[in-house]
């Protein structure tokens, strides 16, 4: 939020110094409004959730609603815990990360630093193909394909498990850990490669001791970025997850992260009713997650970038 | 972000194609010749909203009615019974299909809206508790099921099967069928042994579709699942359902919900904001009439006595 209205005064000094031909006054002017307009529809969007999701405080105060392990919406009265929503989407998270983390990585590292630029130039555009595929895709695929194998691997009851969402959920997060931390990798300056070949470091080494810890904040941030998927993502875990109301003890559980809560419910939701409240209050509460999650990556990644802004 | 061209045409290719088989999925006939028929001059467009249990039979409805009225065009839609309220109550759609009756709570809401709930029952549905073709047990009664579903069994051979784990599937609380199931066979109502205080237990399985709990259930051997009559497949089986263990156990069928003697079968009913009135009535004048009951046998449901 700073960073843009820095952006903004610098804009107008700059403005002011200069003489301009009026068509270039327009445009700015344009581009003011364009980001006004993006700071009041985040604006609107939190006043909105604060505004339909606060009142079911009024009915469950919030110490039981963040810790009740209860979700019964459609009962008489109902009650609403959100407890198994909350753990639910951190396992799928966490799980999801950890099995992202070292193959988008070495992916990046490889497309980086090995690949030749015809097969980085092959390559590149295809895992950014992946990301585009629709979600409800990829939960069709985890729903007929990944859940029966995970089902007979790990032996168990039902293969819709928050396991089998976390590796969809890791396979969406992919494109964006692999572009964003290939990027950071090759802003690394090349000085720093040289110096280490020089001293008789094998590629490999290089890799490992100089191009990614002088990339690090960089793939961090793209790890975030990845994390942030993987929590706002719905379709695919409302399709794979399994559903199940209990508070999860293992990944390889039947579980139902915070969006697929939302997802299953809000259609049943009365506008204004108790239930459609309480939903509400759950996407506060993701939004509040992803807005960290957004800002810690957006904050190490400037850093990135004044490391190497020479 | 350095796209080659051709990087760029396959991008642009692949959501083409996506675009275009996604719109043919749509149904969409597209614009239907015109073939002036005397004494039709119905026009006009609705929606219908709701189970996705009266879907299948809505649908052939909706489809039949559109090409006997070119100037019709119907929408229809299967989130959920209670979505479908929902958006009666709140004034987006015309007609609202549900699989459950509207709750006093609902009528309330609509009527402060303005909204006056009509009630039209269009066919019934006997509702089948479906497990694998491989499971040994062919017949339980309500209790039994209600034990399973509230969490208090959970081992098949505790109901004379095999030594697994039980796999319960339910729908989620869009659904109407999660409601109805819950108050007839979770809380057994009418039931001497009627109580309540029960819900679906925390194992539960709560899956967003229908079908997705169809095939699960037919790739699971340990799954147990609630679908309505029209999304019976070959690859589960129906079981028996019995009051009490001394009866036999009733088979979900259109003789046994028509004759009265499966437990658990339910209207499948149509809500309007007060009477229906132009194309709706037509619509619904044509849904009860002796053809469209006939498309009730078709697609797997019971038709009105």
């Amino acid at each position: 939020m700073r960073s843009i209205s820095a952006v903004i005064a610098a804009a107008g000094k700059v403005g002011g110094l200069r003489r301009r031909r009026s068509g270039e006054r327009f445009i700015e002017g344009w581009i003011l409004l364009a980001g006004i307009l993006a700071i009041v529809i985040l604006l609107g969007i939190v006043f909105f959730l604060i505004r339909e999701g606060a009142p079911i405080f009024l009915h469950t105060n919030p110490w039981q609603f963040f810790s009740g392990a209860k979700w019964y919406p459609v009962s008489e009265p109902p009650t609403f815990g959100i407890l198994p929503f909350l753990v639910s989407t951190m396992i799928v998270t966490m799980v999801s990360t950890a099995i992202a983390i070292p193959i988008g990585i070495a992916c990046a590292a490889y497309l980086a630093e090995v690949a030749s630029p015809r097969v980085r130039n092959m390559v590149k555009p295809l895992v950014e193909l992946l990301a585009g595929i629709p979600s409800v895709v990829m939960g069709f695929i985890g729903l007929m394909i990944l859940s029966p194998l995970v089902q007979s691997t790990f032996n168990l009851n039902t293969g819709l498990t928050g396991f089998s969402a976390a590796i969809m959920l890791s396979m969406m997060s992919l494109p964006i850990i692999i572009s964003v931390s290939e990027d950071a990798l090759r802003a690394v300056p090349d000085d720093f490669k040289q110096a280490s070949y020089a001293l008789g470091a094998t590629r490999w080494e290089t890799i490992r001791h100089v191009s990614i810890p002088a990339a690090l904040s960089g793939i961090t941030a793209a790890v975030m970025l990845g994390v942030g998927r993987a929590i706002g993502e719905t379709m695919t875990v409302l399709m794979v997850a399994g559903g199940a109301l209990a508070v999860p003890q293992s990944p390889t559980e039947p579980m139902m992260p915070m969006t697929a809560a939302i997802a299953s419910g809000i259609g049943n939701a009365v506008r204004g009713g108790l239930q459609y409240q309480a939903l509400f209050a759950i996407g506060l509460v993701l939004f509040f997650i992803t807005l960290g999650v957004n800002l810690i990556a957006s904050r190490v990644l400037e850093r990135q970038k004044r490391r190497f802004a020479r | 972000m350095r796209i080659k061209k051709w990087h760029k045409w396959l991008i642009l290719s692949t959501l083409l194609v996506g675009g275009l088989s996604l719109s043919g999925c749509a149904g969409n006939p597209g614009p239907a010749p015109v073939t002036p028929s005397p004494g039709t001059e119905l026009s006009g467009t609705f929606s219908i909203v709701g189970s996705n249990t009266v879907t299948p039979i809505t649908s052939v409805w909706a489809e039949d009615f559109m090409t006997i009225n070119p100037g019709v065009r119907i929408s229809v839609s299967g989130p959920g019974s209670g979505a479908g309220i929902a958006a009666l109550i709140d004034g987006t759609t015309e007609v609202c299909q549900a699989s459950r009756k509207i709750k006093s709570l609902e009528i309330e809401q609509a009527e402060s809206k303005g909204v006056y709930p009509y009630e039209i029952h269009v066919a019934t549905d006997a509702l089948s508790v479906v497990v694998h073709p491989s499971n040994p047990v062919s017949e339980l009664t309500i209790a039994q099921i209600s034990a399973i579903y509230a969490g208090r069994i959970t081992n098949w051979s505790e109901l004379g099967g095999n030594d697994a784990e039980i796999v319960a599937i339910s729908r989620d609380t869009n659904s109407g069928t999660h409601v109805f199931f819950k108050e007839h066979v979770v809380q057994m109502q009418g039931l001497p042994t009627e109580d309540k205080s029960l819900e679906y237990g925390p194992d539960v399985l709560m899956l967003p579709s229908t079908e997705g709990g169809v095939s699960e259930t037919a790739g699971n051997p340990n799954a147990i699942f609630y679908p309505g009559l029209g999304y019976l497949t070959d690859e589960v089986k129906p079981l028996g359902i019995k009051i009490t263990t001394n009866d036999n156990g009733i088979l979900p069928s259109v003789e046994t919900a028509l004759n009265g003697t499966y437990p658990i079968a339910r209207p499948l009913l149509y809500y309007t904001d007060g009477e229906p009135e132009g194309i709706i009535k037509a619509f619904i004048d044509y849904c009860l009439s002796a053809e469209g009951q006939l498309k009730v046998n078709e697609v797997g449901y019971v038709p009105l006595p």
